[in-house]
């Protein structure tokens, strides 16, 4: 008998066995401050059709507890952090003496923007994540430093631009121009990396739903990041998330901002096409 | 599989250095997925491999894998079948082989390979996410492997 078959056979059996013990995600939905819907669950965007129907938010994977802080921006800890961003984003800064809202109006002028990022920019010649553009701005149109990329600074300006956001469905463009580059981030999601020998697809679409001891798998999407983590109680950048998730395959990771995950965020990002900005969010 | 005789033979004969004896991971011998011989020729301990399943730095095999007859460890995952059983299902050669490297059993499972040493795409140095420096262990030792495959045999129905 051929061994791979009776394999097949033996952990069919298993899998029907198991399934009635599958943590499910949530039937939920999430409006915040009574006000804002969210979109956590819609049809998945053309490109992923066959390898999935629907795309969900993080937020249906977590426990009740932690859906419910982010309903009311009170409960949100991610909210602080906005509130501080904005006092920045109306204080100038560098050489040219100039705050964002000197250029950009209010913050609220910038909604619209978190959608549609990472994207490519025509000037630039790249693609670029809202990360990098605040550092454009910071370096060239303000003569202030650069904010280190996964620094508190960053973490909490991409927080008030996502927040500006929420209920906006993402809409990443993943060709023209952005094509290559969103080719080159579809290979990374796919190679299993490390010693573990494990890629994105591994956990996050082949599992979702499953627990991996204690962690209850969902599809890995961005649409709510920064994430406010209860475990390490501070916002968290998109790319610290994957260097984290490489780095548990014991593999090299790539470091955040470099041309790898930019070219990943901006295929990750197109997987949530549809879901709604969700950011601050809060996770375990 | 000349090796792999070879490889058993020097353990026997020079059970003081069983280290030097063990088969190597490149050595070993698939035929089916299974791996009839031996990799230390000393017997495994069901014991010490109930410890390598359980624990995080060594298996962590129940990351995915139920086994209810290791109820003290708590968040046992569901990404793989439940091992109950899994001495009724399999013979001790085949468990051998699905320890040693299922990929060999079960074409592209998402079950890590634990005795190989080469082939890895950016490997790292254990979870530090740095470069790997220098050749890497393979994840279980031989007589770690054969530890969990004398355990997975006493799971019977
Ligand atoms: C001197 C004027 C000026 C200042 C000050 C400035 N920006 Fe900009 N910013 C621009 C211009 C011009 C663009 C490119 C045109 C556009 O897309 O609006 C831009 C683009 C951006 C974009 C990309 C918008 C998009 O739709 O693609 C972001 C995000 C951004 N700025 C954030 C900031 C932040 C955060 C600050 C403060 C730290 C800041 N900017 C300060 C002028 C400025
Ligand atoms: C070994 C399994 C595993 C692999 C491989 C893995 N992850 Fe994860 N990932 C997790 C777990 C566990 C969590 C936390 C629970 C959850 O949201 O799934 C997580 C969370 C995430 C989140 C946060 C989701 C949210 O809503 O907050 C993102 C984003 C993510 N992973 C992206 C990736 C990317 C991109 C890759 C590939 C570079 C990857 N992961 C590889 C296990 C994995
Ligand atoms: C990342 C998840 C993962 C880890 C870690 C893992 N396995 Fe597996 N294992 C699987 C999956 C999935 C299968 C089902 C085979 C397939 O992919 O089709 C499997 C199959 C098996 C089987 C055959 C199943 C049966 O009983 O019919 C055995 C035995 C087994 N694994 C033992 C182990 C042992 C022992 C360890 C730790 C040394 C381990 N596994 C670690 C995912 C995993």
């Amino acid at each position: 008998m051929n061994k791979f078959t009776k394999g097949l056979g033996a952990c069919m059996t298993a899998i029907i066995v198991a399934s009635g013990a599958m943590a499910e995600p949530v039937d939920d939905t999430l409006v915040i401050n009574e006000e804002i819907e969210i979109v956590t669950r819609t049809a998945a965007p053309a490109h992923l059709s066959d390898v999935m129907d629907e795309v969900m938010s993080g937020w249906l994977f977590r426990g009740e507890e932690t859906r419910a802080m982010e309903m009311d921006d009170f409960d949100n800890p991610g909210m602080i952090f906005v509130e501080q961003a904005e006092d920045v984003w109306n204080t100038a800064d560098g050489t040219e003496g100039k705050s964002c809202a000197d250029c950009h109006g209010e913050s609220t002028e910038m909604a619209g923007v978190r959608p549609v990022y990472p994207k490519y920019v025509e000037a630039a010649g790249e693609v670029r994540t809202m990360e990098m553009a605040i550092n454009d701005c910071r370096e060239n149109r303000m003569g202030a430093e650069e904010w280190k990329y996964v620094g508190n600074d960053m973490v909490n300006m991409t927080a008030l631009l996502a927040s500006v956001s929420r209920g906006m469905p993402v809409n990443v463009a993943i060709d023209g121009p952005a094509q290559s580059t969103w080719e080159q981030g579809k290979d990374i999601y796919y190679t299993r990396f490390g010693q573990l020998e494990l890629s994105c697809s591994n956990c996050h679409e082949d599992n979702y739903g499953n627990m991996i001891r204690a962690d209850h798998l969902s599809q890995g999407q961005i649409n709510g990041f920064p994430t406010y983590r209860l475990k390490n109680t501070k916002l968290n950048a998109v790319q610290d998330r994957f260097k984290g998730c490489i780095r548990d395959t014991r593999a090299e990771t790539f470091a955040p901002g470099s041309p790898e995950f930019v070219a990943l965020e901006l295929y990750v990002g197109s997987r949530g096409n549809g879901l709604s900005v969700e950011g601050p969010s809060v996770r375990n | 599989m000349k090796i792999s005789i070879i490889a058993l033979a020097a353990s026997v004969g020079l059970s003081t250095s069983a280290y030097a004896a063990d088969v190597a991971p490149t050595a070993v011998s698939y035929t089916d997925g299974a791996v009839e011989m031996s990799l230390t020729g000393t017997a495994g301990d069901p014991a010490a491999g109930a410890k390598v399943l359980g624990s995080r730095s060594l298996g962590n095999c129940v990351a995915c894998h139920e086994v209810s007859a290791l109820p003290d460890i708590a968040f046992q995952g569901m990404i793989g079948p439940s091992l109950d059983g899994a001495g009724d299902r399999w013979s001790e050669a085949e468990l051998r082989g699905i320890v040693a490297n299922a990929k060999m059993m079960f074409e592209g499972t998402i079950m890590p390979s634990f005795y190989k040493d080469t082939g890895y795409i950016r490997p790292g140095n254990a979870y530090t996410g740095k470069a790997a420096d220098g050749a890497l262990d393979p994840l279980l030792s031989a007589q770690q492997i054969e530890d969990v495959v004398a355990y997975l045999a006493t799971l019977k129905d």
